[in-house]
């Protein structure tokens, strides 16, 4: 039998989710033995691939390049999961929400700078207006809140995805 | 002693005295119904509606805390349908204002995140509004920030009620409402503010804390100024 594909992605978020995923312990042998991990900031793909099975995205959509990138993960993958509270409901990431993006950024990178004092622009993707949670931009299948979410609640959710079961998150998890 | 009554909760017969809240009834009879602006001891407003039943014969659903308890009255407390708006309710709440909690003083002791998790929200499907607020930081022991209040008005009642200084009030309307001090002044500059920090006990959300508390920090005893107020012998 083939193994199932898990992606993960990172989009505005601090990685913390990421921690949280890697402190599954011995679960992620039980994972591993069901499933390769095939894009994510733990491996080297460059190109988000095909025929994923399940996408566990942390990060708010906040740039242009999240909200195509999220758009290709939906595309390319059967379950997208929401991964933490800033996929989930903004949390840290939306909190700039109430500031224009152009003072903003002139706050940091020019007020704020002591020295090469320019918004940066090559390289770098342009802001969204606002950040937001994954489902306003894309339809997502499962909800993992939690700041970061909890190992134990990662690792029953994907184990139950993996069996082709939708798991109740309901009494697992909580905002914050 | 007060006339007594006769009322159904859930199946099961329940006697109270005549003048109960619904709510009251069903405190009685040990149900949990969910509630973030009832306090006992201080009047009962109806303000955030998740204590909302169904009555048989009744259309509409009730809020259990403004809702006289009448002889006969059948009344169910747990359904999918009740679960069902209670859910939109807290997520309207949370669609409302910034609610953060990863980064509030009150994470992991905010009655707000912990009902959002009993009743299984898992996220909110309205637009979030991201509201531009201000946090008033200008009273030497306390804050009050705009972003995580739900306008509960226990602070209000509480102020009121139990301390008689009555230095809270609500503002305009709808989504434009703000808790306001005095008549819309800054905290600090209050004169009938006596610090005593009830307001802040009373407040279910980070909303209103002491100074001084980083994330996580501010736990809060609003069961003791209940207490105090239902010695005082305040409304139910």
């Amino acid at each position: 039998m083939s193994k199932a594909k898990i992606a993960t992605c990172w989009l505005d978020g601090c990685s913390g989710c990421h921690m949280s995923l890697l402190d599954l312990d011995e679960t992620l042998i039980q994972v591993a033995r069901k499933a390769d991990i095939v894009f994510g900031p733990l491996v080297d793909a460059q190109e988000f691939p095909e025929g994923v099975d399940v996408a566990l995205v942390e990060g708010a959509v906040s740039s242009y390049d999240d909200q195509r990138l999220l758009q290709t993960i939906r595309r390319r993958s059967q379950v997208l999961v929401a991964l933490g509270d800033c996929a989930v409901t903004g949390n840290v990431s939306s909190m700039r929400n109430g500031i224009p993006v152009k003072k903003l950024l002139e706050r940091i990178y020019v007020q704020g700078a002591a020295e090469a004092q320019a918004v940066p622009s090559d390289g770098v993707p342009g802001l969204l207006k606002q950040a937001g949670p994954l489902h306003e931009t894309v339809k997502v299948d499962l909800h993992i809140p939690g700041c970061p979410p909890k190992p134990d609640a990662i690792g029953f959710a994907v184990l139950e995805l993996l069996e082709g079961r939708k798991p109740d998150m309901a009494s697992k998890v909580k905002f914050g | 002693m007060a006339h007594q009554i006769s009322i159904r909760i859930d199946g099961k017969l329940v006697k109270v005295s005549a003048g109960s809240s619904i709510l009251d009834a069903a405190l009685a009879a040990g149900k949990d119904i969910p509630a973030l602006c009832h306090m006992k001891g201080l009047s009962a407003v109806g303000a955030c509606r998740l204590c909302v039943v169904e009555l048989a014969g009744v259309g509409r659903l009730l809020p259990a805390c403004t809702t006289p308890a009448a002889d006969g009255m059948s009344v169910t407390t747990v359904s999918q349908k009740l679960t069902k708006y209670r859910r939109m309710i807290l997520e309207m709440l949370f669609a409302e204002r910034n609610h953060v909690c990863s980064v509030c003083v009150s994470n992991n002791h905010c009655e707000l995140q912990a009902l959002a998790a009993r009743l299984g929200v898992t996220n909110v499907r309205f637009a979030y509004s991201y509201p531009k607020l201000s946090a008033d930081t200008s009273h030497p022991r306390f804050v009050l920030d705009h972003n995580r209040c739900i306008l509960c008005t226990r602070c209000v009642r509480v102020c009121a009620e139990l301390e008689g200084a009555h230095v809270w009030d609500v503002m305009s309307r709808g989504t434009g409402s703000r808790l306001v001090c005095d008549m819309n002044q800054p905290w600090g500059a209050s004169k009938g503010c006596t610090s005593c920090g009830k307001c802040v006990q009373a407040c279910p959300t980070g909303a209103l804390a002491e100074k001084g508390w980083c994330v996580e920090e501010m736990a809060k005893q609003p069961a003791r100024v209940s207490r105090l107020a239902v010695i005082r012998g305040g409304g139910q």
